[in-house]
């Protein structure tokens, strides 16, 4: 019999790339090699392929280059689920698949390529630790990959990993990888800019040749690589190794940092049972949570104490493996399974009677969340109605669904230049800084500083429709103290 | 189903390692369920009896602990349905005080309103009550058990997916779904269905169920029982599922993957009796439990997804 593998941690992966680079044939790949295609889903596969002229003499484009024999299988048909999608070749919405490793799981939001599909890219990049993109080596960076740079850097993806494919089509040539790789890296870093503290925002991105048709440094590092070696000159940490290797080690870093961060934790609702009971429901956002605490209720100054907490058995077994873990790395003090920290859903209890409902945030007093009524965005426009000024919108943030106005659209990233430059308008797919006047105000983070309390959607009030994907942006401190002796804010004052 | 909520230290044994994914789904389930209850005025939960929709119910109980499930449950009897998995069914119901909403295939086909198909399978056929039991109830939310890797078609799904007045599922014009923030606007006819165990894998559902020592129909466990052979799988003999005369009947020791149809839900030969022997063999299956046991999945390579379209689950 053999032992049920316990896998270490979750990874959630986004995939995405431009038509035809083979992203679709990726996937499959690791999938297929990672065994986590089973034989009846094979099955299909191999006849649907068959039908495609696949299996035969060397089918296609690609496999004309191939030394070997034709591929048997056409490797997309495994991730493209829907019928238009195997009729036409192409992916049109995300899929999300489901492996895992003696290492980790993961969760892959296979995304499509196709400008028109960047809102499903977004959506893909907005719940990833890590994405994943491709480039065709023989095209080097193209819009596309701009833009799901682009994406990538704005949504503040922890992992970014470019997989330049089709390394087989140019003879497995260093060169033709080494151009790729300048390109790919320069691009990334003007993306980034200098940063808010001289640091580029996010890590470089760590590059791989491979070839997802045969599987060259997919699962294994490939022989027809000699030259991709940890040695390799100005080398990230990662150089060597095949892409699967290195989406097990990725360290987990967004949920320790989010466990450093000051509480936050939105209230979802109020449960009422037997004796006058009150409990309130959420899911930490950020930060650690213990009975005894005292914490901030926002928006307004009401401070009150924790009671209780009352977790799931699997919520408060998984803090104390953690909190094991990380006192027997960090050698600090004893384990601490009373602490609730950020991505775990509980109930709270309150001392006193406060005004707490659905929308409320508590919050860590001394480092309490800014409540503001203005508020600057960068936002990924997901609609075919444009953003312009006037708009009335609906702006949900956390547990909170407000009115608000646009007033203001001031910049839009251009994706040749890489530089934003004046707007009136933002379109479909665009990405660009908008300013919206809200109706009451919201407690709210720099989503550079707390994804989960930073982001936003705008949504239409008359249809529904998410319009944008927004991340809000408060001034920078420092530049505050630079300015404040002339600013606005004085001279309205004065 | 045990108690959930709890402020006592836990006195289970220790959760065996990698309790850091199931966690993180079960967080995650929670406030799907939680956030759907909030912004809607009339929701309802999918359960069926079999394990999906057991333990997406059970998140239910926790997510509202202490206090009670703040919707009904919705059944849609094809009528074929197992026994087992109908009294299964009903004693949940009755221990958690829960309302049962039933929506029948059986009475439409009496009443005329729906054909029984030629190859005898219902599953198909539940589309039609279930938009009836929504329209009748005005539900404006509809929880189901749904998981994107059981087939291709699901793998598209977000977790609050629109329908409109026609129960239909449009895959080209799918809402964007950021973070964790659930966008459930919708208009007067339309509803949303809504996927809190999305992210769960099979096996991901048996480690839960062991964990949290969760109650099954007995289908799931081994037994042994009369079957026969149809279209490469093994079939209960049962009132909605005879053998042919060239379909001889033997006894086998078998357990249920899934469990649909009594007419179109086959049974894998097994020996595993407990969470733990299934929860091995799920680990070393070589073929997805759809294709294993489900005769509706085989009718063409798209078959999930035109049913979805229509406003299947």
């Amino acid at each position: 019999m053999t032992q049920t593998p316990t896998p270490g941690t979750l990874l959630r992966l986004a995939t995405a790339g431009s038509v035809d680079d083979g992203k679709s044939t990726l996937v499959g790949r690791l999938l297929h090699d990672a065994h986590a295609i089973l034989s009846d889903q094979l099955a299909a596969v191999t006849r649907s392929s068959a039908e495609r002229g696949f299996g035969a003499a060397p089918a296609g484009s690609d496999a004309g280059d191939d030394p070997d024999a034709g591929p048997a299988l056409d490797l997309a048909l495994l991730t493209d689920g829907l019928r238009d999608e195997r009729e036409q070749g192409i992916t049109i919405d995300v899929a999300y698949r489901y492996f895992a490793t003696d290492r980790r799981s993961f969760v892959l939001a296979d995304c499509p390529g196709h400008v028109q599909y960047t809102r499903n890219t977004v959506t893909g990049a907005s719940t990833a630790d890590a994405v994943v993109l491709l480039v065709d080596v023989r095209h080097g960076v193209v819009e596309q990959t701009r833009r799901h740079l682009a994406v990538a850097t704005l949504l503040r993806v922890e992992h970014v990993i470019v997989a330049v494919n089709k390394i087989d089509a140019v003879d497995y040539r260093e060169e033709a990888f080494r151009a790729a790789e300048r390109d790919i890296l320069q691009v990334a870093r003007e993306l980034r800019g200098p940063g808010r503290n001289g640091s580029p925002d996010g890590p470089e991105p760590i590059v791989v040749p491979v070839s997802a048709l045969h599987g060259d440094n997919v699962v294994t590092t490939s022989a027809r690589t000699p030259w991709y070696t940890p040695q390799a000159q100005g080398a990230s940490a990662y150089s060597g190794q095949a892409l699967l290797p290195i989406l097990e080690q990725l360290p987990d870093a967004d949920a320790l940092a989010r466990r450093a961060e000051p509480l936050r934790l939105p209230v979802q609702s109020v449960i009422r049972a037997h004796d006058g009971y009150r409990g309130y429901a959420g899911q930490i956002a950020a930060g650690t949570l213990r009975a005894g605490d005292r914490v901030r209720i926002q928006p307004g100054n009401q401070l009150t104490e924790v009671t209780a907490l009352e977790r799931t058995r699997l919520q408060a077994q998984h803090a104390a493996d953690t909190s094991t873990a990380a006192t027997s790395t960090a050698g600090t003090s004893g384990p601490e399974p009373e602490v609730a920290a950020a991505g775990e859903s509980l109930t709270i209890r309150l001392a006193g009677d406060h005004d707490v409902a659905r929308g409320s945030v508590l919050t860590d007093p001394q480092r309490p969340a800014v409540e503001l009524d203005e508020v600057t965005l960068q936002v990924a426009w997901l609609h075919q109605r444009p953003a312009v000024a006037g708009s009335r919108v609906l702006f949900k943030h956390g547990t909170a669904t407000i009115k608000a106005l646009v007033t203001e659209v001031s910049d839009r990233l251009d994706l040749t230049t890489l530089r934003s430059g004046p707007a009136d308008q933002l379109q479909l797919n665009d990405i660009g800084t908008v300013t919206l006047r809200l109706a009451s105000v919201l407690p709210v983070d720099d989503y550079a500083v707390s994804k989960r309390t930073g982001a936003g959607l705008l949504i239409d009030p008359a249809d529904g429709n998410t319009l944008a994907a927004a991340m809000i942006q408060l001034p920078d401190p420092q530049d505050a103290d630079a300015t404040a002796p002339d600013s606005d804010e004085d001279w309205l004052n004065s | 189903m045990t108690s959930a909520l709890s402020t006592e230290a836990p006195t289970a044994p220790p959760a065996p390692a990698g309790t850091a994914v199931l966690a993180r789904l079960e967080a995650e389930a929670i406030h799907i369920i939680r956030e759907v209850v909030a912004e809607f005025d009339r929701p309802a939960m999918l359960f069926s009896g079999g394990k999906d929709s057991v333990v997406m119910l059970h998140l239910a109980i926790k997510a509202f602990a202490p206090g009670p499930v703040p919707f009904p449950v919705v059944h849609i009897d094809t009528g074929h349905n197992f026994p087992e998995v109908l009294e299964f069914r009903d004693r949940t119901v009755e221990r958690h005080g829960l309302r049962l909403v039933i929506g029948s295939v059986q009475q439409l086909i009496d009443a005329g309103a729906l054909q029984e198909r030629a190859d005898g399978t219902r599953n198909p056929l539940q589309t039609v009550p279930l938009l009836n039991t929504i329209a009748e109830h005005r539900f404006d939310a509809l929880f189901g058990g749904a998981r994107r890797d059981e087939d291709r078609a699901r793998a598209k799904e977000r977790i609050l997916s629109l329908r409109d007045e026609f129960g239909q599922w449009d895959p080209r014009n799918q809402r964007p779904e950021l973070w964790n923030l659930y966008n459930g606007r919708h208009r007067p006819g339309q509803h949303v269905r809504a996927f809190p165990i999305s992210n769960w894998t099979e096996l991901d559902i048996w480690r839960y169920i062991a964990l949290e020592d969760i109650a099954l129909p007995s289908l799931y466990y081994a037994h042994e029982r009369e079957v026969f052979h149809r279209d490469s799988m093994v079939r209960a003999v049962g009132p909605h599922s005879l053998p042919a005369e060239d379909e001889p009947v033997e006894r086998l020791w078998v357990r249920y993957r899934t469990v649909g149809d009594m007419s179109c839900t086959g049974a894998v030969r097994s020996l595993a009796t407990t969470n733990d022997l299934v929860l091995n063999e799920v680990a070393s299956a070589t073929v997805t439990e759809r294709g294993a046991t489900r005769a509706d999945d085989r009718l063409s390579e798209a078959a999930m997804e035109d049913r979805k379209k229509d406003g299947y689950f």
